[in-house]
């Protein structure tokens, strides 16, 4: 099944974009050190400068930090906090809603009361107090908490539309009659839900997996604006707001918080393209015939015709 | 009628065939909740079935009648309300795990929608290879694929390579009926309960299915039910034949003897309703439109008619019909009904050519004045409707 994902040109590309981006999360410190400047270091030469001055490939901030530098630490915080976020509140919200679409009773009206009880919280708010708590309960001068924490708080409020949608989901499944043909061919009620159900989940849950990483991002660089530090860590969203509160936009100084912009909307459509494949890996009605195949096949049966032409001329003649 | 005869001297009546699975006195009653309360539908009730090896029992009725829910409380996917299964003799109830495992192993439903009853997202492999395996029928991928080519062969899917790994949504409605047939096969039940297998399906290819059908009844043994609204279908394939009304079984016999001479105004309502070429070339053309009048409603199920459920639609209806509900009555061996017209001695009224059902349209009165070729017809069906005359106006002729 997996095969066929690989081999498609969309996935391969996302994939590739995917990769980079968590390359240079992971080898992060190594880069940096080739390349010489840290993300905090300042260069008073060159402050505010333009790409490719100094030795800067895309410029410096208005305090003279190198902008590379601090996109490539940048990288780290954004897609691990989104990442981790991401994956808690699928995974709370796929556990809880396909359990209790499928379990149904008592059960379900518990999860469903508790659902819509996180819905209803400020979530933002919520997860803005609670951090304040924990980051300060490190004591004055500590580094803030860590970005596991962070992506924990996040991921804690952002279940419950998962598990909503879900749940919806997998009632409609579970009432149709391929199901109800599995159940009575004697199929165990586990292997049911994770090899016949799920699959038609996958789409849904990919496509939420990817909203949600870009809503982890998000709402970490929010919460990094509003003052919850996970430490001094940098990361795309801080660089966004830092530009935009030093007047990047009204002075004109684009290679500042264009780089962090471009390098979220690249994971938006690297995800995006990803779950493309995806789609069709999980909807086989959506597999299309190898293009290369079609178009050598349309090419043979021109060149085909028009021998037929140029024979049916010379014949006429 | 010669046909009949013939037909009903055949072995496979004679023989007194095993009884592989019976419902006695089956009954199911559903809770509705609505904004005024809860309510209980009563879906089907005391219902008495056997299905014998060999054989092909027709259940026949309207939309809502109960059929498909006697099919599912045949394969445990609801508990019944009262009554019990016997698979073998041996009663089954509501059962999960193992014992539910080994039933589901003698049993098996098919489904009307073959578009809806296959997972889409998975090959025709992994769809009868799972069957296969949850059974035990075959270990490791080369036994299986080898017992998945067979399967394909015997629903006449060949050459199976070509259908082995393709997804439901490349094949055609038939083909995939018989994805769901080979899916019931591979656990090599006993017997299967065929939900309107065939309503589903192109007028052309719903034949090529009865024959399969057909064919698994005489090579392999199989009993099977067959749940249908089409009456024609049931009398092709059905050794017998039963009629549901309103979640009760009306009538039931031999095929041959419940569509030649049907016991039950119901039956006759049915038979008359299905479409016959013959109707219309003795007469007038005009007679083949007076017939439509307004044939009413099926009764509602959590308030039923008192006494027989029939009885609102019935141009026979009696004081009695209101009151009391119909016994089971004989007619001849084999051949029962649950109607008062014949405790009441009144059955030559079904004998009648033309019964008209339900209330006469206005306009046919009105044109009774004017066109006298129909006068004497329509005067005949007013009488019978009211139930003034017990002359007998030949035997039914379909």
């Amino acid at each position: 099944m997996f095969t066929g994902f690989l081999h498609n040109r969309r996935v391969q590309i996302g994939l590739a974009a995917f990769g980079l981006c968590a390359g240079i999360a992971i080898f992060g410190d190594l880069i940096l050190k080739v390349y010489g400047f840290g993300p905090l270091d300042v260069d008073y030469d060159y402050v505010a400068s333009a790409p490719l001055r100094g030795g800067h490939l895309l410029g410096t901030t208005i305090s003279g930090q190198d902008v590379l530098s601090q996109l490539i630490a940048g990288a780290r915080g954004s897609l691990a906090v989104g990442t981790l976020s991401a994956l808690l509140a699928c995974t709370i919200g796929a556990l809880l809603g396909v359990s209790a679409g499928f379990i149904g009773g008592a059960y379900d009206t518990v999860v469903n009361a508790i659902t819509n009880v996180f819905m209803t919280m400020p979530s933002f708010a919520l997860t803005l107090i609670a951090a304040g708590y924990i980051s300060a309960a490190g004591g004055p001068g500590s580094a803030g908490m860590g970005w596991v924490m962070m992506a924990f708080l996040i991921g804690i409020f952002e279940w419950p539309g998962m598990a909503r949608y879900m749940r919806a989901q997998t009632l409609t499944l579970r009432g149709r009659d391929f199901s109800m043909a599995t159940k009575l061919l004697g199929e165990k009620t586990w292997r049911l839900v994770l090899f016949e159900i799920m699959p038609h989940l996958l789409g849904i849950i990919s496509a939420r997996f990817l909203a949600a990483i870009m809503a982890g991002i998000l709402a970490e660089a929010g919460l990094n604006f509003l003052g919850v530090s996970t430490g001094g860590v940098i990361s795309w969203g801080t660089m966004i707001t830092n530009a935009q509160n030093q007047g990047a936009l009204t002075l004109g100084f684009w290679w500042w918080f264009l780089p962090p912009g471009l390098a979220i909307a690249v994971i938006g459509t690297a995800t995006a393209m990803v779950n493309f494949g995806l789609d069709e890996v999980t909807n086989p009605k959506l597999r299309t015939g190898n293009e290369k195949v079609v178009r050598a096949f349309l090419r043979r049966q021109r060149a085909e015709a028009r021998a037929e032409q140029r024979t049916a001329v010379t014949a006429s003649n | 009628m010669t046909t009949t005869s013939t037909r009903t001297e055949q072995p496979r009546q004679d023989a007194e065939r095993e009884v592989v699975l019976e419902a006695r006195d089956v009954t199911k009653h559903f809770t509705v909740r609505g904004k005024k309360g809860s309510a209980v539908v009563r879906a089907v009730e005391g219902i008495d079935l056997e299905l014998h090896r060999g054989e092909i029992v027709a259940m026949v009725g309207e939309s809502g009648s109960g059929k498909t829910t006697v099919a599912r409380l045949l394969s445990l996917y609801y508990p019944t309300t009262g009554g019990e299964i016997l698979l073998e003799g041996k009663p089954v109830s509501h059962v999960t795990g193992r014992k539910a495992l080994t039933y589901y192993g003698q049993v098996q439903l098919l489904f009307q929608d073959p578009f809806a009853s296959l997972n889409a997202l998975k090959p025709i492999r992994h769809i009868l290879g799972r069957a296969l395996k949850i059974h035990g029928k075959a270990r490791g991928a080369k036994q299986v694929e080898q017992r998945i080519h067979e399967l394909l062969t015997r629903v006449n899917l060949t050459p199976p390579e070509q259908y082995i790994d393709k997804y439901p949504h490349e094949l055609s409605g038939g083909q995939r009926q018989r994805i769901v047939i080979a899916r019931a096969l591979a656990v090599e039940p006993r017997v299967m309960l065929g939900d309107e297998p065939i309503s589903m399906l192109d007028v052309s290819i719903r034949l090529d299915v009865l024959n399969l059908l057909k064919k698994l009844r005489d090579e392999e043994g199989l009993a099977l039910l067959y749940i249908t609204h089409d009456i024609a279908s049931a009398r092709y394939i059905a050794d017998r034949i039963n009629v549901m009304y309103a979640g009760q079984m009306v009538e039931g016999g031999s095929s041959e003897e419940v569509i030649h001479d049907p016991q039950h105004p119901y039956t006759r309502l049915l038979l008359d309703s299905s479409p016959d070429p013959g109707r219309g070339l003795e007469g007038d053309q005009q007679s083949l439109f007076d017939e439509v009048g307004d044939l009413g409603e099926p009764p509602s199920l959590i308030t039923p008619p008192k006494g027989c459920r029939f009885n609102p639609r019935c141009p026979f209806a009696m004081d009695i019909c209101n009151e009391k509900e119909p016994e089971k009555v004989e007619v001849s061996p084999g051949h029962w009904a649950k109607c008062w017209l014949h405790q009441e001695g009144r059955a030559d009224l079904l004998k009648q050519r033309n019964i008209q059902f339900g209330v006469p349209i206005e306009t046919a009165a009105a044109e009774a004045g004017i066109d006298t070729v129909n006068a004497e017809d329509i005067l005949d069906r007013t009488v019978a409707l009211e139930g003034e005359t017990t002359a007998d106006l030949g035997p039914f002729q379909p």
